[in-house]
């Protein structure tokens, strides 16, 4: 039989080793999780290609691969930090993980910071993923890069923070139903396939205050040459605020 | 070592109108293992967990390693398993364990733990396909991987076959002469016998009793027989010494308590040889924890 040094020897792992850990463990699930795949990967690039090569949607012009990268983009930062996260964590908590976790070294600050580099790194994996297709499709960017990481920054806060809030405070199954529904509306209204401009103007500027129109719309504008459209950094920081806000205020750990 | 590793004084937790604990105090000594015994409800985990900091007390005093429970520089000096679930399901058993371990600077190997555990072959197993005693053992694990002073133990060994509760048992022993602290809950009666230098029985939320267990069950021991159900027993009564008890309970299953010594067995077979009955299955013990345990708490069911 395996003799073990049980002898206490306790300390924590220096934080950068034990969120890097963490954020390893959250990568791979997510990696490995069928449906989240779907969500992440397939849906978006499926509308990519579909839209772009078949003219379904009337964009008034312009190249529809153009239209769409951005939109897409958007879509695919929605799918990870609002719908994955909010799904993931929901049912982390309803199976007793995040409570387990709180009583490792690893502290709900260093949770949450890998957290956000599993999302991060899993946008990296979309955003390469979906450039990829859209440059063999024939998508030609051009403005700032910088402008754009800047949009996807605010925007996965912003949406991190809606699904924490969703994650914390509803049941698994809710968090299960209600991320999922929110994804398929705000796809259908936040002007990812379709454009706003096809809604009527009362409307459109209600749905123009969405956090995935403004990601949406902010992506088109600078990935079309265009200057940083503050309003639309200005919609997404006032969503991560609130959101963030309220899910640290709410956000129930069992 | 005179600080105990945990001390309550006074606990009170309340779940809206309902007194989960109830005033309730105990000390549990540094490298000793104390089992706290209980029926379903008389708020074991509710006791453990506020000493593990998932739950705060309504009022009174609690002492972790010298510390109040939830202090962030408790973490790595305490290990703890929950009485269930805590980890993902999709995620490999040894996956988890080297997760786990890497929160922690002096780490056990997760091989060698996964090995003693004999959790090797299931080393690939995402967690939700385990078996529910794999799901335990593996919970155990993760308890102890970080080499902590103290361990806390919810039901360790609740759904394990027994060679799985006898695995755990020995890694329980190993720990108390590493000089780790354990506190444990349990249902059975023989695991805080064999294991526990002190046991705590808690019923509807207060310490009904505690010692060791050898206080606990006394220096008392009993004389046992079976016998033809209905027997008389006033006339065996008049001649055992006086302060004697004899009782049947259940029928067929007669008990003396008092001073069980020689000239007590042979006024009980004079009797039964009179009464013209055999005894069968006749034996002296110790009255065991179980004894005790229902005596204090009650037979009905929670």
């Amino acid at each position: 039989m395996t003799t073990l040094d049980l002898t206490p020897a306790p300390g924590a792992a220096p934080l950068p080793r034990m969120v890097l850990a963490q954020a390893g463990a959250e990568v791979r699930a997510t990696l490995r999780n069928g449906e989240q795949l779907l969500l992440t990967m397939i849906i978006p690039v499926l509308l990519l290609v579909g839209f772009s090569l078949a003219p379904l949607i009337d964009i008034g012009g312009g190249s529809r691969v153009g239209f769409l990268t951005p939109g897409v983009l958007a879509l695919a930062i929605m799918s990870t930090a609002f719908t994955g996260q909010a799904i993931a964590t929901g049912f982390e908590r309803r199976y007793g993980v995040l409570k387990r976790l709180g009583a490792t070294p690893l502290s709900r600050q260093g949770l949450m910071l890998a957290k956000t580099l599993a999302v991060l790194a899993v946008e990296l994996v979309q955003v390469v993923v979906i450039v990829t297709v859209a440059l063999a499709l024939g998508w030609r960017p051009q403005g700032s890069f910088a402008a754009a990481a800047l949009l996807v920054v605010l925007g996965t806060a912003a949406f991190s923070g809606l699904g924490l809030l969703m994650a914390g405070t509803l049941r698994a199954e809710a968090t299960l139903a209600a991320a999922n529904l929110v994804y398929l509306v705000l796809l259908g209204v936040g002007g990812v396939v379709f454009p706003l401009s096809k809604f009527p103007a009362g409307m459109r500027s209600v749905l123009e205050l969405l956090p995935i129109s403004a990601l949406t719309s902010g992506l088109r504008t600078v990935l079309g040459a265009g200057a940083l459209p503050l309003g639309a950094v200005a919609v997404l920081a006032a969503w991560a605020v609130v959101s963030l806000g309220l899910a640290s205020h709410f956000f129930r750990w069992e | 070592m005179d600080s105990p590793a945990v001390e309550l004084i006074d606990l009170v937790k309340r779940y809206g109108g309902a007194t989960a604990v109830d005033g309730l105090s105990m000390r549990a000594a540094a490298g000793a293992v104390t089992a706290v015994l209980g029926p379903n409800g008389a708020g074991k985990t509710s006791t453990i967990e506020i000493c593990e900091g998932f739950r705060r007390a309504d009022s009174g005093t609690v002492r972790v390693l010298g510390e109040p429970p939830a202090t962030p520089a408790l973490r790595p000096r305490v290990g703890v398993m929950l009485q269930a679930g805590g980890v993902p399901p999709a995620m490999r058993c040894a996956e988890w364990l080297r997760l786990v371990s890497r929160f922690h600077a002096h780490p056990l190997d997760p091989p060698a733990l996964l090995a003693r555990l004999g959790l090797a072959e299931h080393a690939r197993t995402p967690f939700r396909r385990l078996s529910g005693g794999q799901q335990q053992r593996l919970s155990l694990a993760a308890a102890v991987i970080g080499r902590p002073e103290l361990v806390f133990l919810d039901e360790p060994t609740a759904g394990l076959d027994p060679q799985a509760r006898h695995a755990c048992w020995d890694l329980v022993g190993e720990l108390r002469a590493a000089g780790v602290s354990v506190v444990l809950t349990t249902h059975h009666m023989d695991e805080a016998e064999r294991l526990a230098d002190q046991v705590v029985i808690i019923d509807r939320g207060r310490v009904v009793a505690e010692g060791s267990p050898a206080s606990l069950t006394g220096a008392e021991r009993q004389l046992r027989f079976r016998a033809r159900p209905g027997l008389a027993l006033e006339e065996l009564l008049n001649a055992l010494p006086v302060g004697s008890v004899a009782k049947e309970s259940p029928a067929g299953h007669y008990i003396i308590e008092g001073q069980v010594d020689p000239g007590l067995l042979a006024t009980v077979t004079a009797w039964c040889a009179a009464e013209g009955v055999t005894a069968d299955d006749l034996r002296i013990e110790r009255r065991t924890l179980e004894d005790v345990f229902l005596e204090l708490t009650g037979r009905e069911l929670r």
